[in-house]
């Protein structure tokens, strides 16, 4: 062993770089979560289908020929190259009515979960981590929320306000977020009794600091996968609203008021009734799917059957 | 457990009565039930509206209001109609059949299929008959259902104008009149069931299948169904009595859940098939800013959700023989 020089360190049996036990590079939470993700194949195919749907609604929308509500000459055409969805008994091309929809439910949905998130996780984990007296009022309030009907009540603050997208949104967010805050608050409650948690507490931790610091980032997980779903939740209700006339009203559109107004002509004109329920579906799935995605992504042991 | 269903109703009085409270200021939020009669040309006059608004107690304040509603409905009154003639209580009254044997229908046929599929693509776990369940099952979920009925009711037209017969009934809970004997009508009421209930069932199924399957899958990788196999059992019993029953449990919850999603996903169907039910009445009361009938209808879905979660949570005792309602 005439190289031998350090026996107090022996080398590893096959060392590719005898460095590399430093030059690893460490993988971030964050890391690790992408990287399940991507190769989640179902949910993968559904990310590019759905960017391609947006991009489709919000650029090739706007670039269309027709604009939504306008009258062309060809009126009950079925799908040709000038119109690709035909177009309705007044002339309207579906591509563009169908488009339009598309961004009204998207934004009504973003919104609604964007909105139903932020209240719903800041209400459970404040109920959560606090417990006590506060928990209980907190969660009687949000329990209320949940016994009411949801179409019922949602209809009719609905038809009171009128049909401006972002109302419509207000509206479903407003019940949607006791689901919210229900998971968070469980999340919390899970979380508050763990180790690292009352490490932090030891070490004079505000609570700010512990929820902002601690709490929030391990949450994001399930935050994360509760908000997909309720974009996809959202779009079903606000659709099924607008179809009962109660959600956004012409000369807005949304997806909902135009299978509302297709299923009259649905033996003439199928065409009118079929694209929009297609692109409902193709959001919901996708999103769906995504959701699916991320939840084994944050927790791959979830979906795992113990053996 | 005669106790425990009694306490369990008891506790839930407090519950309907804040809630009923809160549909009925958000009602008296939503918009003036005198539209139509403003809307009116010729103007009506003043002394009209003002007994409108008598009649309808427009103008008494909103607790005094409310608490005199509920006192008449102690007294099966549910207060007065924005529609004169309609009295809300027998309005309610000859609906309620009409959305309960379908909701009731709806949710066995969902449960049996759930339970069928479930099952099946759980012991065939990775199949082809397993992914393609699973996907019809995320298409279901995803699927508005307002579409899916209105599908199910072109394919009811075109069936009967490929027959050249009514076949199946699109329109309506039944026939209008009704025809003559017994058998005749059940048949009727049946025959306008069907498009109906697979709409209703076909929402609750998506995601009971895929639940009843992972409940499933739990089971039959736990300790005591090997040890069953191990035993010697036939698979048959290691299947149903062990694995199923257990999995089953779970289930009754989440039914009891959805049981509001159900009431909800109802009033959809009814309106795309033009049935007369609680859901329709919804629809109609809240178009005419009409309070108290959105009110009493409230009421009564609300109790129709508690009972059916009481149902689902005394059920629970007899799947799990270790729940005993003390």
């Amino acid at each position: 062993m005439p190289d031998a020089i350090d026996t107090t360190h022996p080398r590893p049996a096959a060392p590719a770089d005898p460095d590399r036990e430093f030059t690893v590079e460490e993988r971030s939470q964050a890391q690790l979560v992408l990287r399940r993700f991507l190769q989640h194949r179902a949910a993968m195919v559904s990310l590019v289908v759905l960017v391609l749907l947006v991009l489709l609604a919000y650029v090739v929308g706007p670039l269309w020929r027709y604009d939504v509500g306008q009258i062309t000459p060809d009126n009950s055409a079925p799908p040709s190259l000038a119109h690709p969805f035909g177009t309705d008994a007044v002339g309207k091309d579906q591509f563009a009515q169908v488009l339009g929809g598309t961004r009204t439910s998207l934004q009504v949905s973003v919104m609604v979960a964007l909105l139903a998130t932020f209240v719903g996780t800041l209400w459970g984990s404040i109920a959560g981590y606090f417990g006590g007296w506060v928990d209980t009022i907190m969660m009687r309030i949000a329990d209320l929320v949940l016994t009411l009907p949801l179409i019922a009540v949602a209809a009719m603050l609905a038809h009171n306000l009128g049909g401006t997208w972002y109302l419509i949104g207000l509206v479903i967010a407003g019940l949607y977020w006791a689901y919210v805050s229900r998971v968070a608050r469980g999340v919390v409650l899970s979380l508050r009794e763990k180790e690292f948690i009352e490490a932090a507490r030891a070490l004079g931790a505000s609570n700010t600091r512990i929820i902002v610091r601690h709490l929030v980032p391990n949450a994001l997980g399930s935050i994360l996968v509760n908000l997909t779903i309720l974009v996809a939740l959202a779009i079903l209700l606000e659709t099924a609203l607008s179809y009962l006339g109660f959600g956004v009203q012409v000369p807005d559109t949304s997806l909902g008021l135009l299978v509302n107004e297709a299923q009259t002509a649905l033996t003439t004109r199928p065409w009118l009734f079929y694209f929009p329920g297609l692109f409902i579906i193709i959001i919901a799935l996708t999103i769906n799917f995504i959701g699916d995605g991320l939840r084994d992504a944050f927790d791959p042991q979830q979906t795992k059957v113990r053996q | 457990m005669l106790l425990y269903a009694v306490r369990r109703i008891v506790i839930s009085i407090p519950i309907l009565l804040v809630s009923s409270f809160i549909v009925f200021w958000l009602g008296t939020l939503s918009g003036n039930p005198l539209t139509p009669l403003l809307l009116r040309n010729p103007p009506p006059p003043q002394s009209v509206l003002d007994a409108e608004a008598a009649r309808l107690h427009l103008d008494e304040p909103l607790v005094p209001r409310y608490l005199a509603w509920l006192g008449g409905v102690f007294r099966g009154d549910f207060g007065p109609s924005v529609i004169a003639t309609q009295d809300i209580g027998e309005e309610l009254a000859t609906r309620f059949w009409v959305t309960m044997r379908l909701i009731i229908v709806a949710m066995i046929v969902a449960l049996v299929l759930a339970v069928l599929v479930g099952v099946y693509t759980a012991v065939k776990q990775y199949s082809k008959s397993d992914y393609a369940a699973t996907f019809i099952g995320f298409l279901f979920l995803a699927m508005p259902s307002f579409w899916l009925a209105i599908l199910l009711k072109q394919g009811g037209i075109d069936f009967n104008t490929i027959v050249g017969d009514q076949v199946i009934y699109t329109i309506g809970a039944s026939s209008i009149p009704p025809p003559d004997g017994l058998l005749a009508r059940v048949a009727d009421v049946a025959g306008h069931m069907v498009l109906p209930t697979i709409a209703l069932a076909l929402i609750s199924y998506a995601a009971w299948s895929r639940f009843t399957r992972a409940s499933m899958l739990e089971t039959l990788n736990s300790d005591y169904v090997r040890l069953a196999r191990a035993k010697g059992l036939p698979r048959r019993t290691v299947m149903f009595r062990h694995a199923l029953r257990t999995a089953l449990i779970p289930l009754t919850t989440v039914t009891a859940l959805d049981m509001a999603t159900i009431l909800g996903g109802a009033v959809i169907t009814e309106t795309v098939f033009q049935w007369r039910g609680l859901g329709d009445f919804l629809i109609e009361s809240i178009r005419q800013f009409d309070t108290y009938a959105v009110t009493s209808w409230l009421l009564i879905s609300a109790t129709i959700v508690i009972v059916l979660n009481l149902v689902a949570d005394l059920l629970y005792g007899v799947l799990d023989p270790r729940i005993r309602y003390a």
